[in-house]
């Protein structure tokens, strides 16, 4: 088994949250991972991406290379476009729909559905509809995480339980909201199959 | 023991404090900020009563490393790659007086420069003041590092430089702990001269040192860093340092292929082995991240006498990070087809946040120079944003401290109004010795100082001047009435457009401290209060 993946998002989207439930899963799994990530100036509302490579088998680099993403797991269009020199060509772009919209010259609406559209493996999903849907919009990254979870190699059980890793300091609301937004983002993703 | 899920900063902390360390130092800067921010957030460190505590600056927090050191104690003091500019002093010179307990400097460099201003390569250093540097390749050679430098330490007497790139900082990945060690006792080192930097004494201790690198040559031919993967195509040879490793072997591994590669990972150099691999190849290729700083020594080592390729030949970009597709590239392989990047596409730069303080500086800052040439000297921390739309308010940033400084030398030489734009916790860093010099001449300066009341920049760490701002700059010799303070905020606007006005008309030393907390550190105190 080997995913290479790529997480991108806007600072502040929680990108770094899907990781570490990621992270937690591949441990539990006793998978090898390694997870670079975006630290310093650019979370201030500019892009942040994080490469994730889980495998069976040692994996040396911290970077994915061109061409070789199976999954490029996006919390907001325009940075779902970014990496794309990055997917491999039978991998798949998951991305949410809704805009980040904090600079100039952001491409319309339109063209960015186009262009998602244009691709051949995408799944499109509006992440924070359905997470205000379940109580929160903050829970948006569970949606997407729940809606590419079939993609991630790894089991919904799994990813269930690291979610709860992660959230359980924060107090039971808190996990069963990322909970109920993972699943809701599970079904998402199977009603686009 | 405990798989634990770690940065390759955190590996470090937690190597640390397993590895008997009693006390921490540093002065945040990315990408080596998690290492202090993982000790101070340990409940083990704080059992185990590890000190640990944000410094005014790198300088200051490598002197006290050695301080610690020098009562028996390991420490550690890290900082990213400038940093080590600001501690440069006390740094070559702690070469020569050696340490007592183990002292371990992490450097965390930037290359690729993803939030820095250079990508200054640390090992330069390491060589250039004669001391041991370790270059671990992932997490768990990065814990297991801490251990082993701390040992050699003690061992050499020397401190031992950890060198990290940021995207062995930064990434993450399973660690297993593997021992832990009891602080050592306290025991002062008694040999003053060693230790007293007076011509006679350290002309003898620089002799010690030059004495000292043949063995330290000797302990890397027997390092378990320093190591060789073998294989059967003996055209090429390839030797790969520190996070260099992976991005070698993830080619070599995908396309089978067979070029033997000696992994480096401790300086100085394995002499011995190095010259051994080299008799056995047609060609090397030397693979670092960072400057070409052994391309450059191997060169001479072995008289250019083989074909060598790297980064001075061009077979690996001269700049910048190092990735998987140099790699395959310098390897004559083909990268997988793959799509081109999507014509809507638009950069989203890093910017200030909404509701940032700073924001309301410039604008009340742009308002008051509006008629003027604009010529305002910034320093170095998210102020700096303020260079970029919709503010452009600032025309340098060099490096800490720099604002206050040069806009003094600007001011001298005639330019008015001569403005410097620092936070708060860089004025502590390196803008106060600057502003006395200001005083000193008299020259017409307005320093505004940003003080939202931590490090932004960096996260959020505390800020080593909070509170002291107004006695600061009256120690300093700025005149009580021309230290002003204002609330930026939009209510205050009119208000504060004055007073900048005000100052800038002032043909003296002046100072503007604008304070209001930042946004992000009161939303986390908020949140907390909860």
């Amino acid at each position: 088994m080997k995913k290479d993946i790529i997480l991108a998002g806007v600072g502040g989207q929680g990108i770094l949250s899907i990781a570490a439930v990621i992270d937690r899963a591949a441990l539990n799994n006793k998978l090898h991972f390694k997870q670079a990530e975006v630290h310093g100036m650019s979370q201030r509302g500019g892009d942040v991406q994080s490469h994730l490579r889980i495998s069976s088998d040692i994996i040396y680099s911290d970077l994915i290379s061109q061409g070789c993403a199976d999954l490029i797991l996006a919390v907001e269009p325009l940075e779902a476009l970014r990496y794309l020199p990055f997917l491999s060509n039978s991998g798949w772009v998951v991305s949410a729909l809704t805009p980040y919209n904090n600079i100039a010259y952001y491409p319309d609406d339109n063209s960015i559905r186009n262009a998602l559209n244009k691709l051949p493996r995408k799944l499109l999903v509006e992440a924070e509809k359905i997470a205000r849907e379940q109580g929160s919009s903050k829970t948006s990254n569970m949606v997407m995480l729940g809606a590419a979870a079939h993609l991630t190699g790894l089991s919904n059980a799994s990813l269930e339980d690291a979610i709860t890793w992660l959230f359980e300091r924060k107090g039971e609301e808190i996990v069963s909201q990322n909970l109920a937004a993972f699943r809701a983002g599970l079904q998402a993703g199977k009603n686009q199959n | 023991m405990d798989n634990l899920l770690l940065l390759g900063d955190e590996a470090i902390a937690q190597g640390g404090i397993d590895a008997g360390m009693s006390g921490i130092y540093a002065y945040p800067g990315t990408p080596s900020t998690e290492i202090t921010e993982y000790v101070q957030n340990s409940h083990e460190a704080i059992q185990k009563g590890i000190h640990s505590s944000w410094s005014a600056n790198e300088k200051t927090a490598y002197e006290a490393a050695l301080g610690m050191s020098y009562a028996g104690k390991r420490s550690m003091v890290c900082m990213k790659h400038v940093g080590l500019n600001v501690a440069a002093d006390a740094f070559m010179n702690s070469a020569i007086t050696g340490v007592h307990g183990g002292m371990v400097v992490v450097v965390a460099d930037d290359p690729g420069m993803h939030s820095s201003q250079n990508e200054q390569d640390s090992r330069f250093y390491a060589r250039f003041a004669y001391i041991p540097a370790l270059e671990p390749a992932n997490q768990q050679e990065a814990y297991n590092a801490v251990h082993y430098a701390f040992d050699l330490s003690e061992q050499t007497g020397l401190p031992v430089m950890i060198r990290l790139t940021t995207r062995i900082s930064h990434s993450r990945s399973g660690v297993i702990r593997t021992q832990n060690r009891n602080q050592n006792t306290l025991s002062p080192f008694n040999q003053s001269k060693r230790f007293i930097l007076l011509p006679a004494n350290a002309r003898r201790q620089y002799n010690s040192l030059l004495e000292k690198q043949p063995g330290l040559e000797e302990i890397s031919n027997h390092s378990s860093l320093n190591y060789l993967v073998e294989g059967d195509n003996l055209k090429m040879g390839i030797v790969a340092f520190g996070i260099a490793f992976n991005y070698v072997m993830e080619i070599r591994v995908r396309h089978q292929l067979q070029y033997p590669v000696m992994k480096i990972g401790q300086y100085p150099l394995p002499r011995t082995m190095l010259t051994k691999f080299f008799e056995k190849h047609e060609s090397i290729m030397i693979v670092e991240e960072g400057y070409p700083v052994y391309e450059e020594l191997l060169r001479g080592y072995f008289n250019n006498e083989k074909n060598i390729l790297g980064r001075l030949d061009g077979t690996l970009p001269r700049t910048g990070e190092l990735n998987p597709d140099y790699l395959a590239k310098a390897l004559k392989i083909d990268l997988p087809p793959a799509l081109p990047p999507s014509e809507i596409l638009q950069p989203r730069p890093p910017m200030l946040c909404q509701g940032c303080s700073h924001r309301d500086v410039y604008e009340a800052l742009n308002e008051a120079i509006r008629n003027d040439e604009r010529h305002v000297f910034s320093d170095i921390g998210c102020y700096t944003l303020g260079a970029l739309q919709p503010f452009e308010s600032i025309s340098t940033c060099v490096d800490m401290g720099a604002s206050v400084t040069m806009a003094k030398g600007a001011a001298d030489a005639g330019l008015r109004p001569a403005v410097a734009v620092i936070g708060d916790s860089t004025f502590t860093h390196s803008g106060m010795t600057g502003l006395l010099d200001a005083v000193n001449d008299q020259s017409p300066i307005t320093v505004i100082i940003s003080d939202n009341s931590t490090t932004g920049m960096t996260g959020g760490q505390h800020s080593s001047g909070e509170g002291k701002y107004i006695a600061i700059c009256k120690a300093l010799g700025v005149e009580e009435n021309h230290i002003r303070v204002m609330n930026p905020l939009k209510v205050h606007y009119a208000e504060n457009v004055k007073i900048f006005q005000e100052e800038f008309a002032y043909e003296g030393v002046s100072v503007i401290i604008a304070q209001r907390e930042c946004i992000q550190t009161l939303a986390k105190k908020k949140k907390k209060a909860k």
